[in-house]
């Protein structure tokens, strides 16, 4: 079975300072997997060169068995990858329900009829319930909690149908309670055929999420593989508690 | 259908409609003349919202594509002795291609450096037209008119009618970009690039598409001059004001609505002509004063006070109606 995201020998370069160097990751269709790192270890770095906000210097991605390497966003995104960001970026002047509708008209217009618009509310709706917040669908960004808002950045990462849904710390400055609900919506998602890859920095998050975690340290994979063995790992010890 | 599609449109046919039966009221022609400019900077505040209101990108290079438009209008008239009509569709091309072109070369940079970028776009064109002797160079070129077109009395009454089509069709393109899809994109990168990228909007070709449709139209606008001035020159056609006032009547006007800068170029481009007994400089300080006040306490623009007490009213009726319903 070909892999649904294939990274590889990916470098990314800022200046003179290597962000990722030689990065190799697969990540198989289903998978639940946790990305984790200290800070400065080139996560986020390395979510914006799958998502195509950066462009790598060395190195391809393959996504489905496409080279998508020189490809913009907004073409990933058709393709099937989406993501979510580690500082929300809703498009404050619209409701949420707006919010939803860009990934509607852009990314699956030609699934849905948009001519239809009680159908596409309908769509749009949904998806606030299938993330919890369809109680507030006439609200504007700048209206909703810290909560609300990572719930409104997975209704619109979903809306676009994604295979591969890239969480960029969507558990940032949460309560525990909230911590778990995101979690819970996360899970239900994977459960709904989407393939996950979470970055986070709560742990005991990770542990319950992931079936597989990739560890990044320096922008280099230090571990891959099965929780358990990934946190015994003396490198992803040394990184994150130092020798 | 969308509600207020019928007034709108019913707007849009009565508008030119009135502006060429307006002189049967035997109005004096100087009204006319100082009409026109009202509906001049309705499509320039118009056409620059396209690109600064919907997309954010703060465009300083109005007088540039103003300028250009006057100048195409005055090339083909020179050598070819086109038609009005002609003469705008040819400005409006040129203002279209030159939108593309400094779209590509300055839409990756962001905030205050793409408006710099503008500034220096609109440098470079006013110091070539000003090289250029074919159209008189710095001195400019004086225009000879020829006779006026059948079912006119006069050339600003023929002027002010085309100028009230043109600004038909800035709304009615500015209503459409605003609801449709291009629109809502416009709107999302505007609040979130990146996002909205991610989102699946392909935020450089609406920005290029906004760039070309805002130029074009820019360009229009500036196509009458020659006729309407019978002299044109660079410093005045390029000058930095078109695009402080086009600016300044979309901020004022509201940015939100396809209507707000128009209303702002209205309100703006009126009172200039009544201040201008004054002096010009009078007017500028009011509009100066003008703007800071309405970004400090009304930044949605005149559009952002109208929905405001729309809103209070439908609430204080809510409100009336449950009291009622308790008593």
């Amino acid at each position: 079975m070909s892999a649904l995201l294939e990274v590889k020998n990916v470098t990314k370069r800022f200046f003179g300072f290597t962000a990722l160097g030689d990065v190799n990751v697969t990540i198989q269709a289903g998978d639940r997997i946790g990305l984790i790192g200290p800070n400065g270890s080139g996560k986020t770095t390395l979510i914006n060169c799958v998502s195509g906000v950066f462009k790598p210097e060395v190195g391809t991605i393959r996504f489905l068995g496409d080279d998508i390497s020189s490809l913009a966003p907004h073409r990933r995104a058709k393709k099937g990858l989406a993501r979510t960001f580690q500082i929300p970026r809703p498009f404050s002047s619209m409701s949420v329900e707006d919010n939803l509708m860009v990934p509607l008209e852009y990314v699956v217009h030609d699934l849905i009829d948009l001519t239809n618009e009680t159908a596409v509310y309908d769509e749009a709706r949904e998806l606030l319930r299938r993330v919890r917040l369809d109680d507030r669908k006439g609200a504007f960004a700048n209206d909703l909690s810290q909560v609300e808002l990572r719930k409104l950045e997975l209704a619109r990462a979903i809306a676009a149908r994604p295979q591969l849904l890239i969480c960029d710390e969507a558990m940032a400055g949460l309560a525990t309670k909230e911590v778990n609900e995101i979690l819970d919506i996360l899970l239900d998602l994977n459960a709904s055929g989407i393939t996950i890859v979470m970055v986070e920095h709560i742990m005991q998050a990770v542990m319950r999420f992931s079936k597989r975690i990739i560890c990044l340290s320096a922008g280099r994979v230090i571990s891959d593989g099965a929780p358990a063995e990934v946190m015994a790992h003396p490198d992803v010890r040394r990184a994150y508690l130092g020798s | 259908m969308k509600r207020g599609t019928i007034p709108f449109w019913v707007f849009a046919a009565l508008l030119p409609a009135a502006a060429y039966g307006l002189p049967i009221l035997g109005m004096n022609e100087y009204y006319f003349y100082i009409s026109y400019i009202v509906l001049q900077y309705v499509v320039l505040a118009t056409a620059w919202n396209i690109l600064g209101g919907y997309a954010g990108y703060v465009n300083f290079g109005t007088g540039a594509f103003f300028g250009a438009g006057a100048y195409a209008a005055l090339v083909v008239m020179l050598l070819f002795e086109a038609p009005l009509v002609v003469q705008i569709a040819v400005a409006a091309l040129v203002g279209a291609l030159m939108g593309l072109g400094a779209g590509l070369l300055t839409l990756r940079l962001k905030g205050i450096f793409f408006s710099i970028a503008t500034i220096a776009v609109a440098i470079i064109i006013e110091t070539f037209v000003l090289n250029w002797r074919f159209v008189g160079g710095a001195t400019g070129v004086q225009i000879i008119r020829g006779p006026v077109t059948y079912g006119f009395e006069t050339h600003t009454r023929m002027l002010f009618f085309v100028m009230s089509v043109l600004a038909v069709a800035s709304l009615v393109i500015a209503r459409y970009i605003e609801t449709s899809w291009l629109g809502r994109g416009l709107q999302a990168l505007r609040d979130a690039e990146v996002a909205a990228e991610c989102s699946g909007v392909p935020t450089l070709r609406l920005k290029l598409i906004a760039c070309a449709v805002s130029g074009a139209l820019m360009a229009a606008a500036g196509a009458p001059l020659p006729l309407y001035s019978s002299f044109v020159e660079p410093h005045s056609v390029f000058s930095l004001n078109y695009s402080v006032m086009a600016l300044s009547m979309a901020v004022i006007g509201g940015m939100a609505r396809w209507w707000g800068p128009a209303l702002g170029a209205v309100l703006i481009a009126s009172s200039q002509q009544f201040a201008a007994f004054a002096s010009p400089e009078f007017h500028l300080l009011i509009v100066g004063l003008l703007l800071i006040f309405v970004v400090i306490a009304a930044p949605g623009g005149l559009v952002g006070v109208i929905q405001w007490v729309g809103n209070w009213r439908v609430s204080r009726k809510e409100i009336n109606r449950s009291a009622s319903v308790v008593k």
